[in-house]
């Protein structure tokens, strides 16, 4: 992929231990910036993307010629306001937009790693990105931010490094990946590696993709940030450009035809390793587990100020899994703001145009960050 | 609520100590409270519109339910937990009582005292169920499903054995102390009831 020149990369010299035991070190990490970083260094905010997502979050990603992931949320007066915040975000370390993943050269055997790259975590994830705090000179962050993925990432970084950020806002996700979620990655996982060009992750050194395993995978996903409500109502039972049934295996639906479409264009900006590596990492996510079944241990030592955000019709991070971690916080007496937002659109809800959801998050961060100032 | 009540309650807390603000409805009072004592106050409220409010002024509170989520908070939590004008409209008021004792040290409750001389007259004359200024609902929508009066209140607390540490009325914006002699004149002409009560 030709896709380096518009990709800024920081080269972390520092060894990093990965939780599979590997270290690494010298490894590229892909990241973008928006907005300017005050004198005092103190508005900045960290944003951490999702699965699928990248460092691209506002205006054009230079890669795609699409907005980016999080254009409605990020950006000139919008919620997490670029003309007052300077706004970081990396590709996550397995990702394919830079930063290193399955899709890199092992220098050693002079080939692609493939399922030769280390099992990475969101621990191993986020302990990857707090390097970009030391790059930039920044001694605390103003927020971390995220949703899905990101809201793990959010969860782990506060627990690892309880004075690094003044707010945190993990959206939509969960401290500890449930059967079902792992059941929908698996899934995934299975239609990559039944395709027979993946072979076994070698797949591009010989320059045939396992798309038509990747496709699958993205589709089955793309239904489970839906709701059922969205669906039934944008497509129903409408009939993709015919009148009748074709009594085939074509596309009659216009859902199926919509599926098809998220699968096929997912295949031409995402590594099918990399979709392995990313979702291997969301499953082993397990916040309780890692602090002895007492999620409340994870940010005992934090003065960090939560806020976290749900979504009504979200079922594959339900409300209940959010409330869990405001329940873990309020046990121990932490700075915690809860609100379930209203809405039909499912898991994506946080990447779309949700009024009561963007109005939340500006609302918090602006007046957190007068207050943070106040107290300076 | 009324500024009055407000008052009241801001004189009771006591400066820089936690709160919880349990049905903090559009936090008026959290404000109130955060300027005037300031204090470190959390708020609970059931309304997704209201908690919306509350976020918009900088205040952290959390949407919930308190019959199901003061669970969440353990003992001592709190040096008060304030609960106004809400204790009639839950399904179990004696959980929620002692909830708010538990997760509380301290908890200030307001009631709406139906022992009010309005309220008794309007039963007794039109024989229906009253409707006053601060209890504007028909019987068929109104929130307020366990309805008491000041001396209910009172006996209240002797069954479910906490004690009243203060007790005042709310007569035409004037607040006076309740006492034991004076209970059948403060039930009849109070509008609401103020305790500051502890285990």
């Amino acid at each position: 992929m030709n896709i380096r020149e518009n990709i800024k990369t920081l080269i972390i010299e520092k060894p990093l231990k990965l939780d599979c035991g590997r270290t690494i070190s010298k490894f590229p990490l892909a990241y973008e910036t928006y907005g300017k970083l005050n004198e005092n260094k103190d508005n900045a905010i960290l944003v951490f993307h999702a699965l699928t997502g990248d460092q691209f979050v506002t205006g054009v990603n230079p890669i795609t010629k699409k907005d980016g992931w999080w254009s409605y949320a990020v950006g000139p007066k919008k919620s997490i306001d670029t003309d007052k915040y300077f706004v970081i975000c990396s590709n996550v370390i397995g990702g394919c937009m830079g930063s290193f993943g399955p899709s890199h050269e092992n220098p050693e055997t002079k080939k692609i790693y493939g399922t030769d790259f280390p099992v990475i975590t969101i621990n191993d994830m986020v302990n990857a990105q707090v390097n970009l705090l030391d790059f930039f000179n920044i001694k605390k962050l103003f927020s971390v931010v995220g949703g899905s993925m990101g809201g793990m990432q959010v969860l782990q970084f506060v627990s690892n490094f309880p004075d690094k950020a003044k707010t945190a806002v993990p959206i939509a996700c969960t401290s500890s990946h449930s059967a079902q979620n792992i059941a929908f990655n698996e899934l995934g996982r299975q239609a990559i590696t039944a395709d027979h060009n993946w072979m076994d992750g070698k797949y591009n050194s010989k320059r045939t993709l396992p798309d038509k395993g990747l496709a699958v995978a993205r589709m089955a996903a793309h239904i489970t940030y839906l709701s059922k409500k969205s669906l039934q109502e944008k497509f129903g039972r409408n009939l993709q450009e015919r009148d009748d049934l074709k009594f085939g295996f074509d596309a009659d639906f216009q859902i199926e035809s919509y599926l098809r479409y998220q699968g096929s264009v997912f295949v031409d900006r995402f590594d099918a390793n990399s979709y392995l590596y990313i979702t291997r990492a969301m499953d082993y996510f397990d916040l309780v587990k890692q602090f002895d079944g007492n999620l409340s241990n994870a940010f005992k030592k934090t003065k960090t100020k939560f806020f976290i955000m749900s979504f009504t019709s979200d079922w594959l991070y339900p409300t209940q899994e959010n409330k869990d971690i405001v329940i873990a916080l309020n046990a121990i007496g932490a700075n915690v703001g809860f609100v379930e937002i209203d809405s039909d659109k499912g898991h994506d809800s946080f990447l779309l145009e949700v009024p009561d959801f963007l109005n939340a998050l500006k609302n918090f961060l602006d007046k957190s960050y007068i207050e943070s100032n106040d107290e300076n | 609520m009324m500024k009055t009540e407000y008052n009241f309650i801001t004189n009771i807390i006591e400066k820089n100590s936690t709160v919880l603000d349990v049905g903090c409805d559009d936090g008026i009072l959290m404000e109130f409270l955060r300027k005037n004592k300031n204090v470190n106050i959390r708020g609970i409220e059931i309304s997704k519109k209201k908690v919306q409010i509350c976020i918009a002024k900088g205040l952290t509170v959390i949407e919930g339910n308190a019959e199901f989520d003061l669970k969440q908070f353990p003992k001592n939590s709190f040096d008060y937990v304030v609960l106004g004008q809400t204790l009639q409209a839950f399904i179990n008021p004696e959980i929620v009582i002692k909830e708010l004792l538990r997760v509380g040290k301290k908890a200030i409750v307001t009631i709406p005292n139906f022992g009010n001389w309005k309220v008794r007259l309007d039963l007794l004359f039109k024989g229906t169920m009253p409707i006053t200024s601060s209890l504007p609902h028909e019987w068929y929508n109104t929130p307020n499903i366990h309805m008491c009066t000041i001396k209910d209140f009172v006996k209240f607390s002797e069954t479910m054995n906490f004690k009243i540490v203060k007790s005042l009325a709310l007569i035409n914006k004037n607040i006076s102390n309740i006492s034991k002699s004076n209970i059948f004149l403060k039930n009849l002409l109070g509008e609401l009831g103020i305790f500051l009560i502890e285990k």
